[in-house]
């Protein structure tokens, strides 16, 4: 052999791969850079080619088009076994016929390491199930299960290691437990975690980068804050959180900000948070970034006047509202329940506020609608 | 309201009403102890008359005795037609055993031009009456002049038993996730370790099951054997042929003896299978 594939380390790049299921695109033209030693997620509906991105990383797959490369190596058509890479699976694929210790020690014996047991025993630590050890895996709950999936993936100290929906199947509060755990266990074991997922919030709380994936291609990368905070297009907007769309066009220019004209009032929108290429936008503001207040009261800012409110949800933690506006749509607002405020009432007239730099401005020809009907809790891909 | 209900008497249920009640709850257990009567009757007559101080015809009860048991060798010709069909019985599951897991992946596993054809194929001898097989395979064995014998039976019932091999393979492998193979070979297990570690002891249970019914077929055919073997005693074509002069009570010794031999099997398979799910 020229090279020797599994000792491979550095960033994963993928380049311009496409994959082809018959007439199917199931990847289509993507290029994506993974740094070494970060948590990146690959976040998208099903069926937007995310897991099939992960299969061919992991070496399950071949693309039909393009190259992947871990470090300075080719390891496009390398086999599964050949790759520095291990996978926590979505239904973790323990094997039902070897204890707890065995799965565990699958891939060191493989490769023919010394020191199994220590290995073995260490990892078990690392996950607390070290009592588990003689087990068989139908003996242990869902979440132990997921625990031991993972301990068999990194104890072979992978250069990358692949999560496929690894907490789809446990129930909500484990989940928030295991995201906490696995992102400790990413930066305990310091290895390079690539986590698909279709659940926007797991995305958030785990990942240094997100790649938001749809119809086969990248739609937006960054970190969970830029990708939240300044989404470049509907299907981001929509996906990733809630946003307030509201059509609008460019009237003006004012130093570092853009005047926009919304049905007839104006506002102002940071320049470097504007995606349209030309003079028709979608004016985009997050619910949570409004204020609600009655009319007549000062407030600085954006101001949009004109609004009733339509319908209140108390929430706990904050009060939803929805309210309708002068030219027909409903807007989402978010208020925090701390300042002791008496919450509006459904029919109260209302002015909207927020400050400008939470303003985006996306393509005036975008679909409104994109990323908001797809059901993210549907597991099932491929 | 429930005043009311209180003071009034507790009806009494008909007797026949009752007995119906009973009969409707106990309908299943009662069919069950008739078939299972049904079933084992003959095993027991068999058990039984395995004691039976037969003397020549076994049909008649003469008395116990515990000699057949001692000496189930005692009628001549009976261990040498034993011997033969545990020997042909073992060549054909050991090779109708290999052949039809491996004809089971190819089906189960791969995807080739003629995949349902021969899924549909395999049928075939299943569904064709023995007699018409073994008939057909005398004349094409005497057409390549090959006399019947011992290996000629061998051949036969490889081709007959390599059917249900298939079968039962075939329903282990399809219920086998193929994300555990995936997951070997994400493990650094090349395709090799992974069959060896993963898919064939996960499969294994189905194999053996598929290698005891091969056995079973062997050791039990008549018709095929009958046609094949030329002056090869087998058990079954023993008894078939003592039937005329009277069956020495050494043949229910063997035959009760294999069928204990079963349920141990069995029994043990149930055994292993539950402290493995345990």
């Amino acid at each position: 052999m020229s090279f020797d594939a599994s000792s491979a380390r550095g960033d994963l790049i993928l380049t311009r791969i496409t994959k082809e299921y018959g007439d199917f695109k199931a990847v289509d033209d993507l290029s994506l850079t993974i740094p070494k030693g970060s948590f990146f997620a690959l976040l998208g509906p099903s069926g937007c080619g995310k897991t099939t991105t992960l299969r061919m990383i992991a070496g399950l797959e071949e693309p039909t088009v393009g190259s992947i490369h871990l470090g300075q190596t080719d390891i496009t058509t390398t086999k599964p076994y050949q790759r520095p890479i291990n996978t926590v699976f979505q239904n973790y694929a323990l094997f039902p016929h070897l204890t707890i210790f065995e799965n565990i020690a699958f891939g060191l014996r493989r490769r023919g390491i010394k020191d199994v047991d220590a290995e073995v025993n260490k990892v078990l630590n690392l996950v607390e199930l070290p009592h588990l050890a003689g087990r068989k895996p139908t003996q242990l709950s869902g979440g132990q299960q997921q625990r031991i999936a993972l301990a068999r993936a990194i104890v072979n100290r992978p250069a990358l290691l692949l999560l496929d929906e690894p907490l789809g199947a446990l129930d909500l509060k484990l989940r928030r437990q295991m995201q906490i755990e696995l992102k400790w266990i990413q930066k305990e074991v310091g290895l390079t975690f690539v986590h698909v997922t279709h659940d926007q919030e797991e995305a958030m709380t785990m990942a240094d980068t997100i790649a938001v994936m749809n119809e086969g291609k990248i739609e937006q990368m960054g970190s969970p804050a830029d990708l939240y905070d300044d989404p470049e297009t509907a299907f981001v907007a929509n996906f990733l959180g809630q946003s307030n769309l509201i059509k609008g066009t460019i009237s003006g220019n004012d130093g570092d900000s853009l005047i926009a004209d919304v049905f007839g009032q104006k506002i102002s929108l940071p320049k470097s948070r504007s995606h349209a290429v030309d003079n028709s936008i979608y004016v985009g503001i997050r619910p949570e970034k409004f204020r609600i207040s009655l009319l007549n009261t000062p407030v600085n800012g954006n101001v949009l006047t004109g609004g009733r409110i339509e319908d209140v949800s108390y929430i706990g933690v904050s009060t939803q509202y929805q309210v309708e506006m002068p030219w027909g749509q409903e807007l989402m607002v978010f208020e925090q329940n701390d300042d002791g405020v008496a919450p509006f009432n459904k029919g109260d007239a209302v002015n909207i506020s927020w400050a400008p730099v939470f303003t985006f401005a996306l393509r005036g020809d975008e679909d409104v609608t994109a990323g908001s009907e797809v059901n993210p809790e549907d597991p099932d891909e491929e | 309201m429930s005043k009311k209900i209180a003071d009034a008497t507790i009806p009494i249920i008909p007797l026949t009403a009752r007995f119906q009640r009973w009969f409707g709850r106990n309908l299943i257990r009662v069919y069950m102890v008739l078939a299972f009567t049904y079933l084992f009757i003959p095993v027991a007559y068999t058990f039984a008359f395995s004691f039976n101080d037969s003397g020549k015809s076994n049909l008649i009860w003469k008395g116990f005795t515990l000699d057949n048991w001692k000496n189930p060798c005692g009628a001549p010709e009976v261990c040498n037609a034993l011997a033969n069909s545990i020997k042909i019985g073992l060549l054909a599951t050991i090779f109708s055993t290999i052949l039809g897991t491996m004809i089971a992946f190819a089906i189960g596993r791969h995807k080739f031009k003629g995949r349902s054809t021969s899924n549909l194929l395999i049928f075939l001898p299943m569904a064709t009456p023995e007699i018409v097989l073994g008939a057909s395979l005398l004349s094409l064995f005497l057409v390549f002049k090959i006399n019947p014998g011992f290996w000629p039976t061998v051949i036969a019932h490889v081709m007959f038993c390599i059917s249900f091999v298939v079968v039962t393979v075939k329903a282990r492998i399809a219920s086998l996730d193929p994300r555990l193979e995936q997951a070997a070979m994400d493990l650094y297990a090349n395709e090799f370790q992974t069959f060896r570690r993963v898919t064939l002891p996960l499969v294994a249970p189905g194999i053996a099951g598929a290698a005891l019914l091969a056995f079973s077929l062997s050791f039990d055919d008549f018709i095929i054997t009958n046609f094949n073997s030329g002056t090869v005693i087998t058990f079954p074509k023993f008894v078939y042929t003592a039937a005329a002069r009277g069956i020495p009570a050494q043949a229910n010794v063997i035959g009760s003896g294999m069928f204990f031999l079963a349920l141990a099997i069995v029994i043990a398979g149930q055994f292993v299978n539950r402290r493995k799910a345990r």
